[in-house]
This record gives C-alpha cells, structure tokens and sequence, in this order.
C-alpha cells in the first residue's frame, strides 16, 4: 500500500469515518438485539458491505426470510448502483486486480467521494482512489463491530429500534425528491405498493405481491416513458 | 431464528446479489459500446420509485385498528421528513426519528 496515497486519502475521507462510524454501529447494534454478535457483525460488514442493505439485512435475518426473498430484496435496494457503476467505468480503467475491489466497495459514500475528489500532484489517482475504497470500508467495519459489543454489554430495551431502517430509506426518498425533478416514478412507486402489497397482499401473501409490485411499477414506468424522457432532458 | 447455516446462506445471498447490482455496468458496457437508452432511462426512473416502494414495504404491518400500531409510525416518519429538510443532516434525522420511535413505541403507545 502507497503510503503517500493513504495520507492523502485520509483527510478526504474523515466525513464518511463520522458518517460510517454512526451508521455502522447502529446496524451493529440492531443486530446485536435479533441475536447475532459481533462476529456476524464484522463478517457482513466485510462481505456485503452495504449500508442499506445490511440494515435491511438485519429484518431479513429477523424474520427469517426465504433465500429468494432476500435476493429480491437485496436486488431492489441495491439497484441504483447501477447508475454508479455506469459514471465509473472511466475511472476504474486501468486499476488492474485493484478493480475488482473498487467493484466491490462502491457504496453510495464511496461513490459521492470518489466522483469529486481529486489526487493531489505527485499522488498516483489510481493509488488514491484506492485507498479512499479500503479506508471507507475499514470504518464501516470498526463501526459495526463497536456497535455489536455495545449493544452486547449496555443492556437497552430495543424495541423500536429497527425504525432506523425506515428512517434510512425516508432520508433516501427526501433527498431523491428535492433532487429529481419529476416526482410521479417516486409516487407512482408508492401508489402500486400500497395497493398490491397492503390491500391484495392480504389475500395473494405479501411475498408473491412484492415481486407484482415490482413487475407493474417497471411496466408503468416503461409505458410512460416518452413522457418521463421528455421532462427529464429539459434538465440539461 | 435461522440456524447458523441458513443465516450463512442469507448472508452469502446478499453479498453475492449486491456485488453483481455493482459489477453489472463494468461486465456489460466496459468494452466500449454505449449502454442502450432504455437502460439509462430506468437506471434513472427505477431508484425513486423502489425507494418509494421499500418505505412502504417497511410500515406494512401497520393496523390501523390501533392507534398505538400506526400513531407512532406516522408520526416518527413525519419527524424524520422535517428534520432533513430542515438540517440536511443525514445521521441527525435518522437518530432523530428512531429515538422518537422508541420513545412512543416504549413509553407512549404502551
């Protein structure tokens, strides 16, 4: 490891250490409630490495949800990473094995830094880059595990604490509307779930009526886009 | 509760899923060729309405035959909005909002 690099990253990275250190002992902390200590903590937080998605990891878990279940749900969340992906590939050419790692570590945080910082003169952006990716991932994963203990050894009734996950996707929604110009894709999002999920998903079950949901929000979407296209490209 | 090799198995699953929602665009469009329209259009469109869908697929076990099931959720995701919009603070309103929720659900809605 470039230790020039890693001084460099450092200093970039200090938002997301505070950021990661809270979220991340937050979800070690809901996991620690349903029962798994911070061995599982750390082994999540090494292998899925994903903010959101651990958390809705840990109701996953807690509900003891079917493998399909859970590789849909982890499938929806993690869809915007598409869009990550695709403003990257530049980036990450000419990483060599580094890239599967950057691959790997592209979290929304990562992503946001990785987009505006700049390496300074002298410092090997691929190296930079790099080691922005490991520091990230080495927060979230102190984090995690302080969180597991924590909640091991300070004896707190729990109960309500899984409402983080809520608020997570809450604070993701506000700040998809303000930046989105067009709002009916968020609403129409949440008009199709409601009826397939909370009315129909009484009598089909919840399960089956999650993955209808799904199917009629891309068919919607699909069938208005020269609508949606439309209003999308007066932004630019 | 799962047993260690079914909470293994989940664990795999999601690592697995996530790594390939972030490998798809290098394994597809890293030689070179556009990504088609309908592509874009979706990688734009799809993130707000799951996120839509994901919130509610959260309150889904709300009865509202009790207040004490669906009072402190209205109210702690009606905290959560106000906080962001007003702090723009990310950590603030997520600890915000639980904190208020396990004051209701503990304390208030008993």
């Amino acid at each position: 490891m470039d230790r020039k690099a890693l001084a460099a990253a450092f200093p970039v990275t200090v938002p997301v250490l505070m950021g990661y250190l809270a979220i991340g002992m937050a979800f070690g902390f809901m996991l620690q409630a349903i029962g798994y200590n911070f061995i599982w903590a750390f082994f999540m937080s090494l292998t899925i490495y994903a903010g959101s998605g651990q958390y809705l990891g840990v109701t996953l878990l807690a509900t003891a949800a079917s493998l399909g279940t859970v590789a849909l749900m982890t499938l929806l969340i993690n869809f915007r990473h598409l869009v990550y992906g695709l403003s990257m590939l530049e980036k990450f050419r000419g990483m060599g094995w580094r890239k599967f790692y950057m691959i790997f570590s592209l979290t929304d945080e990562t992503y946001a830094l990785l987009s505006s910082a700049q390496a300074p003169v002298g410092v090997d952006p691929r190296n930079f880059y790099f080691a922005i990716a490991l520091l990230d991932q080495s927060y979230w994963i102190i984090g995690s595990v302080i969180g597991a203990v924590a909640g091991a050894l300070i004896p707190v009734d729990t109960k309500g604490i899984d409402f983080a996950m809520t608020a997570l996707f809450v604070v993701i929604a506000v700040d998809q509307w303000k930046a989105y110009r067009k709002h009916l894709p968020a609403l129409l999002g949440g008009a199709v779930t409601i009826l397939f999920l909370i009315i129909l998903g009484q009598f089909f079950g919840q399960q089956q009526m999650l993955i209808v949901s799904l199917g009629v929000i891309v068919l919607l979407l699909l069938i208005l886009r020269d609508k949606l296209e439309e209003k999308e490209e007066e932004k630019c | 509760m799962l047993t260690t090799a079914g909470a293994i198995a989940a664990i795999a699953v999601m690592a697995v899923v996530t790594f390939l929602t972030r490998a798809l665009p290098f394994l597809l469009f890293d030689r070179g060729s556009a990504p088609p329209k309908l592509v874009l259009y979706l990688g734009r469109v799809l993130p707000p309405a799951v996120i839509a869908m994901l919130i509610i697929y959260c309150l889904k076990d709300i009865s509202f035959a009790q207040a004490g099931s669906w009072l402190p959720q209205l109210i702690s995701v009606a905290a959560v909005v106000v906080l962001h919009l007003w702090r723009h603070n990310n950590l603030l309103s997520i600890f915000g909002g639980t904190i208020l929720y396990m004051i209701l659900v503990q304390a208030v809605f008993v």
